[in-house]
């Protein structure tokens, strides 16, 4: 076989000839030029790449991608997608999807796609509303959001997708903001190199429902306090000049925020990120503003040894590897038959 | 350890010729009537009689043992001639317990016979089927003949030797009673040995046990004189057509049929579902099948197992899903993808009594205005009909044929009735059937997603992984020919125009309705689709043969209808349709054809009787 160099892409690669619909300003637009430019970085054919999506604002997403691209119906990406990795697993599978396109609507699916573990990669783009139906509050809603279908504020309390994530026994649990165009590809690069369900929640601002709703965390003024870059293998530093940290209270079995040379602390007592630690995936997920910055970065990457689809692949071939009847003419003489003249 | 059947000559020469009976088995879902009933189809097919099964079995897994409510059946019609249905009346009631007898005894044919293990009579026994009075006493079973044996006792004496507890002893009851309706219709033992012997292979003595109470029942049989002079039946061998036969059950003949369709279309399948009765065996059937190409998934829920195949079918495998009429329900939106996207995808409802939950165990075939007009909007799709367990090999690889040669969704509807019951099926000569290789798209050249056949309106197959044909598809109305979004009124027209013109122009390529029995024109025609090909089928011939001008015709293709069918309809003074449902293909052929097709309908969780069509052809010609 004759070794083909292999095509650099750029970023435009990625593009298609269609306008982009969302509202000007919208987080969308931020997260749609990070991912083709770390589609360019990866490299894979664009025919070998299939967008999923489900409804909402995101699931439009595969329309400006120059590969394959499927826009199903509400909640059940998962589902669909579940079906093309197992029919071709050497396809590069992407999910997008919204808060409640995902967590609400979808939720079952969320949870048995990652629980199975199957390779594909999952981004969600959490607005914590729904933009698409004009503004009704989500699931991912803070308590008390005003919106039309909850004037007097929401009631319910609203659920960590990263939480839910890893409840749901996902192997591959990250963090990134629809603007932070410097960690995002990383991320997402991380994500597709995770062999399993890589789960991606991005922030990302709703400019017209729910803008500004992330400011406590992105805004420029905040971010160094309200958010830790967590690395696998590095200090959890944060704030001005690092100097804060996490630390583990054992006898309270929960993070804290240190301060460096505060009150005794030294650079020993901050925890060091180890992405494969589920418990510590768990604490940094749950954390939040105001008493604990955002965790941003890749939370968890804990892969199992064979995905879903693997195993499934591998049942088939063995199948026909052990199968003692082979034909549909064998089929249907097996077990008790008798001729009639 | 062998063991064997002890041979006894059977005393053919004072046994009572019959041309056809039926018995019915009953005892407590834990009793294993479904497997005695299967048993005893086996070797009456080896004695080359006609046979037709109907396994009748309640919802509950084990309700409490003795119960009404947890009494499972088995009937089975065989015969010397043709056997069109399992039977209107049983002849023979074969009742392990009271509360089968209870349950049972209003449907057996007056002066039927019983035959009854006396030991299950006891006061508390009674109690907990129901009586007030021991029917054994009350003259309750006068107008029959009643065969009463402490069973119970005799099938613990029978396996003594085997030092089973009296729990596990009593299990072997059943073999004990088929042992003793063995000998009743001369049947040889030995296949059952062996399959007993094979069961329990490493369970030597339970084998041993219950090889012994199957010996000790035909024994019973043989030495005891029975009341009533019973010398035993014989049922000769069934004139059918030559060839290689077995016994098959709906949902065998639809995973095999479907495998068979992968093979002929040369694509690999993938069969997404979710657990419900009466559907399940099918996925259970496919699990086994995964050597031909077949992917199977149980999914989260229904809504994913029908997504997770249309995912399938975009990436170039025959998605396939299954379900029962509630989890139909479930899947429509998906459906209306499917049918937005035009990918091939079938999708088998096994259908059941309904609404709701309904009677999961009972058959209906009450899904016919779902499948035909049950989604939003305008979304037409195929709709085939099996007509019993054979047919549903045939129909299976109809429905795969039409769904990639349409590039649509096909629903297949077979019931719980067909989906169970086991009839002998002539093996059909696999190498003749004709192939449908799929082609899927790979030229660049001008491809747009939604460039269609010309002769077919099929767009065409492009799948993820082939070079420059990178598109999206998606819910959303799309342009007529580039598939991106379009809110244009006049292309939502067209669109949805071709997704109408595409499933009608289906007729053009499905044979034309032919008459099943009888001629064309005339005064009364029996229309019929699904499971209801047995007693319409019976009943027709019935009425021929007593020189009424009386045809049959039974649907394959429900949507769309043959082409021919509205002038072969109107060439009868009379239609009538039965159907177990409020009258739902009649009111389609009605709005169809605008032809009086008047309805004949039944739901009660069973099959129409042979009696009950017979009767309503009489009316008709009568009136």
């Amino acid at each position: 076989m004759n070794q083909q160099a292999p095509i650099a892409y750029k970023p435009k690669d990625f593009a298609t000839d269609q306008e982009v619909r969302w509202c000007p300003g919208c987080g969308d637009y931020a997260i749609l030029k990070g991912v083709q430019k770390t589609l360019a970085e990866i490299g894979t054919a664009p025919e070998n790449v299939v967008f999923v999506s489900g409804i909402g604002c995101a699931a439009r997403f595969p329309y400006y991608i120059e590969t394959y691209g499927f826009h199903t119906i509400h909640g059940r990406a998962p589902a669909v997608a579940t079906g093309v990795k197992l029919a071709n697993p050497d396809l590069d599978v992407w999910l997008v999807s919204g808060d409640g396109d995902a967590m609400s609507i979808g939720g079952n699916h969320m949870m048995h796609l990652l629980r199975r573990n199957i390779d594909v990669n999952y981004l969600i783009f959490n607005n914590e509303i729904y933009g698409l139906t004009k503004g009704q509050y989500s699931p991912t809603s803070r308590l008390g959001t005003r919106s039309p279908s909850t004037p007097a504020g929401s009631i319910d309390a609203p659920v960590s997708a990263c939480g839910l994530a890893l409840g749901a026994g996902g192997r591959f649990v990250a963090r990134g903001i629809d603007r932070g165009q410097k960690d995002l590809p990383g991320i997402l690069k991380a994500a597709h190199a995770h062999k399993g369900a890589s789960f991606v929640e991005i922030l990302q601002n709703c400019i017209v429902y729910n803008d500004g709703v992330f400011d406590g965390v992105v805004d420029k003024s905040v971010a160094g306090e309200a958010q830790i870059h967590v690395k696998h293998g590095e200090p959890l530093r944060f704030g001005a000049d690092n100097a804060k940290g996490l630390r583990f209270n054992a006898k309270a079995m929960r993070l804290e925020v240190v301060t460096v040379g505060e009150d005794g602390v030294s650079e020993d007592d901050i925890i060091v990120h180890d992405q494969t630690n589920l418990a510590l995936a768990q604490m940094l997920a749950a954390m939040d503003r105001p008493d604990f910055p955002v965790a941003v970065g890749v939370i968890y990457d804990n892969p199992a040894d064979v995905t879903y689809d693997q195993a499934v692949r591998a049942q088939n071939e063995s199948a026909k590897v052990d199968a003692k009847i082979t034909s549909i003419d064998q089929l249907l003489r097996s077990g008790a038959t008798w001729q009639v003249d | 350890m062998t063991n064997t059947a002890e041979i006894i000559e059977p005393s053919e020469g004072h046994r009572e010729v019959l041309e056809s009976v039926v018995v019915r088995f009953a005892g407590d879902s834990g009793d294993g009537m479904q497997l005695t009933g299967s048993q005893f189809t086996q070797s009456t097919a080896l004695a080359g009689n006609d046979l037709a099964t109907f396994p009748d079995f309640p919802a509950e897994i084990r309700a409490p043992t003795g119960t009404t409510f947890g009494v499972s059946a088995f009937q089975i019609n065989f015969g010397a001639r043709r056997v069109m249905t399992a039977g209107d009346q049983p002849d023979v009631l074969v009742a392990m317990n009271s509360a089968a007898l209870k349950v049972n005894i209003g449907n057996l044919r007056r002066g039927g016979l019983i035959i009854l293990d006396s030991g299950t009579f006891k006061e508390r026994d009674l109690r907990k089927a129901g009586y007030d009075a021991n029917p054994l006493e009350d003259g309750t079973l006068d107008p029959y003949q009643v065969v009463e044996i402490d069973v119970s006792k005799m099938v613990v004496e029978s396996v003594r030797e085997f030092g089973l507890g009296t729990r596990d002893a009593l299990r072997c009851k059943n073999m004990w009673l088929l042992g003793l309706v063995y000998w009743l219709y001369g049947r040889d033992r030995q296949p059952s040995i062996d399959w007993l012997n094979a069961k329990f292979k490493s369970k030597p003595e339970v084998a041993a046990a219950n090889v012994a109470a199957l010996n000790a029942g035909h024994a019973y049989g043989e030495t005891v004189e029975l009341p009533g002079e019973i010398l035993g039946y014989t049922v000769g061998p069934a004139k059918i057509d030559s060839g290689l036969y077995r016994n098959v059950a709906g949902a065998e003949a639809l995973a095999w049929g479907l495998a068979a369709g992968t093979q002929l279309a040369e694509l690999p399948m993938f069969f997404g579902s979710y657990p419900i009765t009466p559907a399940s065996s099918l996925l259970h059937t496919l699990a086994r099948l995964k050597q031909f190409g077949i992917t199977t998934f149980q999914a989260e829920d229904e809504i994913a197992a029908v997504c997770a195949a249309i995912g399938a079918s975009y990436a170039g495998q025959i998605g396939v899903t299954s379900s029962s009429g509630p989890g139909i329900a479930l899947k429509t939106e998906a459906i209306g993808l499917a049918i937005m996207v035009e990918l091939p995808l079938v999708i088998v409802n096994s259908q059941r009594a309904g609404p709701s939950t309904g009677m999961p165990t009972k058959t209906e075939q009450s899904d016919l205005y779902q499948a035909v007009y049950g989604r939003n909007a305008d979304s037409p799709l195929v709709v085939l009909a099996a007509n019993g367990p054979g047919d549903c090999f045939h129909t299976a690889i109809e429905a795969v044929r039409l769904a990639t040669k349409f590039m649509t969704p096909v629903m297949l509807l077979t019931d719980g009735y067909i989906a169970n019951a086991s009839e002998p099926w002539m093996i059909p000569d696999f190498s003749s059937f004709e192939k449908f290789p799929v082609t899927q798209h790979t030229e660049t050249e001008g491809f747009e997603p939604y460039n269609r056949d010309a002769e077919t309106l099929a767009r065409v197959w492009a799948v993820p992984g082939t070079p420059g044909l990178q598109h999206r598809v998606g819910g959303i109305e799309k342009d007529f020919t580039s598939g991106h979004i379009s809110y244009d009124s006049e292309n939502h027209q067209r669109m949805t125009d071709v997704r109408h013109a595409k499933i009608d122009g289906v007729a053009n390529f499905i044979p034309e309705q032919t008459v099943d029995q009888g001629e064309a024109g005339g005064k009364l025609a029996i229309i019929g689709w699904g499971s209801t090909y047995g007693p319409i089928s019976r009943a027709v011939s019935n009425m021929r043969e007593q020189g009424r001008d009386v045809a049959h015709i039974h649907l394959r293709h429900i949507w769309p209808l043959p082409r021919n069918l509205g002038d072969l309809l109107s060439s009868y003074d009379t239609v009538i349709c039965p159907e177990m449902n409020n009258g739902q293909l009649s009111t389609v052929l009605r709005a169809e054809y605008l032809i009086d097709v008047k309805p004949l309908t039944k739901v009660e969780g069973m099959p129409f009787k042979i009696r009950e069509i017979e009767a309503a052809i009489e009316a008709a010609l009568d009136a």
